[in-house]
């Protein structure tokens, strides 16, 4: 990178942090900032924020309401919000249907939902996975039969993230039945309001309630709101992969974490002794900072491939692999840097500010919240493709193996 | 060494296993976790009745007189369950210390009603801020007429809302991380001027901060000799250390043959996952690991049986090292292997993966216990 290049990014990173600074709201901060889960609620406003910004959707086009970053600036905002504890923005309008329905949606569909994702006023939830279709999510069953102007969508989908707060789903169905899996699926637009849709909530392994299961009986969806041509659902689905594999790394959610590590480690007393002080725990967390430094450095590699018009290639997985199994690492030191504090818990402190509830935190104000945390991210490594699918991926089709 | 089980352990291992297999369901426990104590009073009695909580217990203090190994069966199998009634804290912490440093009168009195299931004990083995070190006590116990005035805190005492004695590390001489000058009493959980905050845990158990004002006790309540309690703290949280893995390792079985059982029927492209060669291969290092935990938990247990203090703690400290590293594995990639539905409330296994991750960071995590080892050369 030349040093002119640098400098800006250098202005950019301190553009963006200032406007963070002054345009995140407090009690908003205060909630990522201790660890409690944000509500959907809190990820609109700041959401509203950005847009009015036009920072909202920085992998759209410009003329649709995107920004004309560069990859290498996607990362820094990223990695900046991250650091000043903004929510993560919902990815399921901003970076997985709005993508697709800039790619392959109808002028109709692109003129109705784009605005309503990028001004945060709908909200989605992703319908892929089955009951029977995890990893093999090309082996999906639900069933969309046309009928006149009308598809008849019957089935099942299970593990959808916040469905109990969104208002549309896109789902992935099968169109037909009788030709390789692959090509036999569609995708289709859904509104959670139609007739004979139901949810079923899943409570999770911190008990909170994150995953749905979704009946489908006799749900009839207008054959206008498939996204592209019928049958072709999985490709369109691969596509929009590409692009958002780079951001997967959660680099900038790792950094969060261990610049969480290091200051529960200044204020843990262990033997009379502060544990940051201790060898042990540093040489630990000086290895743990090795490791995300080493694919911060790796990620930077590929967003300047990718700056420089390269593709990216099947060898990018090595990124959501990492990257999460590294936030596992640390949920782990957390835990482990408060002893047997971490085991106390109860759902309230995940959802309620500590100042509002009538009882004193038990050992310290942030242990609370490490374990709900660490279950939450046991999902990192089997969501989006499980660790084991992308070594996988790279076995075969990086390596050849 | 001896890794048999007689007749008499193996009759008590089954006796535990069937009530657990007709009572201890997925939706039982859960509703015992939901409930105001935690648990059923209903099981304990049970448990007496079936003479599982004098099992380890001297016989002439009512009990059978059939030693750690007895405790190791029943944790192992109460592991298996999950079981959240309150057998450590007041078979193991607060049952072996009586039998093992009581006075006479204070065997006589307490021993026969925990095997009777009338009394339940626990001990507070921590002090906020002190981690694990066991010697790391600031709570002070001064002379008083002919007794003594407790006050401090104490942290994460397992189970002991429904405690009916507590047994309480004080400081009696010396300072906050001596080992010497450290005496136990015996204090009533109603005693004035004992205060509690009482939590759940994660792992569906139930655990309190303790604060202790001006509590008065007799010199009857001491137990052993005054200034002389950190050996015999030592000594039963290593009882406690040999326990608590004894439970890992049933935990650990349990979570490993449901992830077995998932491999060979979940399947995705077709086939059943566990042909896939990666999760052969990692079920491979967590039956190996599995099978090292189990012969390190059995280890601890014949380090109790004798009489050599220095074995016992390498024996146990090593113990719980195995343990954490099986559970970690076990813990962890049992869950990663049921994908997304191991991360819900649902299913027993994350329950199993939470129980090992709790008994990770209880009485000492793998980083303690490498020290403790470490200091002894
Ligand atoms: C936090 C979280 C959020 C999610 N949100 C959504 C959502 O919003 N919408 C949605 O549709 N889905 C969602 N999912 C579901 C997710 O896509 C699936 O969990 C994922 O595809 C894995 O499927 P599965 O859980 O059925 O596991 P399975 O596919 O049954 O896998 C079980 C185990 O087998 C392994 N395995 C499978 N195949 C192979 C192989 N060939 N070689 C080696 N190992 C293999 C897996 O890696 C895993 O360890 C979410 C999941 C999580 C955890």
């Amino acid at each position: 990178m030349s040093a002119s290049e640098t400098s800006r990014l250098g202005a950019f990173r301190i553009e963006v942090r200032d406007f963070i600074r002054d345009k995140l709201p407090d009690d908003i901060r205060e909630t990522v900032r201790s660890g409690r889960l944000g509500t959907a609620g809190e990820t609109q406003r700041w959401q509203k924020i950005l847009h009015e910004k036009g920072w909202v959707a920085p992998s759209w086009p410009v003329e649709l309401g995107g920004v004309d970053w560069t990859p290498m600036q996607r990362n820094i905002f990223e990695e900046e919000c991250a650091l000043a504890d903004c929510p993560p923005l919902d990815p399921m309008g901003l970076s997985m249907i709005g993508p697709l329905i800039i790619a392959r949606g109808s002028q109709a569909q692109k003129d109705f939902y784009l605005p309503r994702i990028l001004a945060s006023e709908e909200k989605w939830c992703q319908g892929y996975s089955e009951p029977g279709s995890g990893s093999d999510l090309a082996s999906l069953q639900t069933r969309a039969v046309a009928d006149g102007d009308d598809y008849v969508v019957n089935g099942t989908k299970i593990w959808t993230s916040g469905t109990h707060a969104a208002d549309r789903i896109f789902c992935l169905v099968r169109t037909d039945p009788d030709v390789k899996k692959q090509e036999g699926i569609s995708l289709l637009l859904i509104d959670l309001k139609t007739p004979g849709i139901s949810i079923r909530p899943i409570i999770g392994l911190n008990e909170m309630h994150f995953f749905n299961q979704i009946f489908f009986d006799d749900v009839r969806v207008p054959i206008a709101n498939r996204v592209g041509e019928e049958n072709r659902g999985w490709t369109y689905a691969k596509e929009v992969l590409g692009d958002e594999r780079l951001q997967l790394s959660r680099t900038g959610e790792n950094k969060r974490l261990l610049r969480q590590l290091k200051t529960i480690a200044a204020q843990e007393d262990h033997g009379g002794e502060k544990l940051a002080d201790q060898d042990w725990f540093r040489r630990k967390l000086r290895r743990a900072e090795v490791r995300l430094k080493a694919l911060d450095y790796t990620k930077l590699r590929f967003l300047q491939r990718a700056e420089a018009g390269e593709a990216i290639g099947p060898e990018v997985s090595m990124l959501k692999l990492q990257g999460s199994e590294l936030i596992q690492e640390l949920d782990e030191m957390l835990l482990e840097a408060v002893g047997h504090y971490g085991l106390p818990y109860d759902k309230s402190w995940m959802l309620i500010p500590r100042s509002e509830l009538n009882e004193s935190p038990i050992g310290s104000d942030y242990a609370g919240m490490l374990s709900a945390n660490r279950f939450r991210h046991k999902g990192y490594t089997i969501a989006g493709g499980s660790s084991e699918v992308q070594r996988t991926i790279i076995s075969k089709r990086v390596l050849g193996l | 060494m001896d890794f048999s089980l007689d007749d008499d352990l193996i009759m008590i291992r089954d006796g535990v296993s069937r009530f657990i297999t007709d009572n201890y369901g997925f939706e039982a426990r859960r509703e015992l976790i939901d409930s105001d104590d935690g648990f059923s009073r209903n099981n304990w009695r049970r448990f007496a009745e079936l003479g599982w909580l004098g099992a380890a217990l001297p016989e002439e203090a009512g009990g059978i007189g059939m030693g750690p190994r007895a405790s190791m069966v029943i944790m192992g199998e109460l592991g298996k369950g999950l079981v959240v009634e309150p057998y450590l804290a007041t078979v193991i912490l607060g049952g072996e210390l009586i039998a093992r440093y009581g006075s006479q009168a204070q065997r006589d009195e307490i021993l026969p009603q925990i095997a009777a299931g009338e009394i339940m004990l626990t001990l507070a083995h921590a002090e906020p801020g002190a981690r694990y070190d066991l010697h790391g006590i600031a709570t002070k116990a001064a002379p008083s007429g002919d007794g003594y005035v407790i006050n401090g805190a104490k942290g994460m005492v397992l189970n002991a809302a429904g405690a009916d004695r507590i047994i309480i590390p004080a400081r009696t001489s010396g300072d906050r991380s001596d080992k010497s000058g450290i005496s136990l009493f015996l204090v009533n959980g109603d005693a004035p001027g004992l205060s509690r905050h009482d939590y759940k845990t994660y792992d569906g158990g139930r655990a309190s901060e303790l604060e202790l004002t001006d509590v008065a006790v007799s010199d009857a309540d001491l137990i052993g000799a005054l200034d002389q309690g950190h050996d015999a703290l030592e000594e039963i949280m290593d009882h406690g250390l040999a326990a608590l893995c004894a439970e890992a390792v049933g935990v650990m079985e349990v979570l490993f043959e449901a992830t077995l059982e998932y491999l060979k029927t979940r399947k995705q492209f077709g086939r059943a996952i566990g042909e896939f060669q990666a999760l052969q291969h990692r079920m491979s290092d967590m039956y190996m690991s599995l099978e090292n935990a189990r012969s390190m938990a059995f280890a601890a247990t014949i380090a109790l049986e004798g009489d050599d203090p220095d074995h016992r703690r390498e024996e146990v400290a090593m113990a719980k090292v195995q343990i954490n590293e099986s559970a970690h594995l076990i813990g962890r990639q049992g869950a990663q292997m049921h994908g997304a539905i191991a991360i819900t409330d649902e299913l027993a296994a994350g329950h199993y993966y939470k129980r090992l991750s709790a008994i990770e960071a209880l009485f000492g995590n793998s980083e303690h216990h490498l020290g403790r080892l470490a200091d002894m050369g």
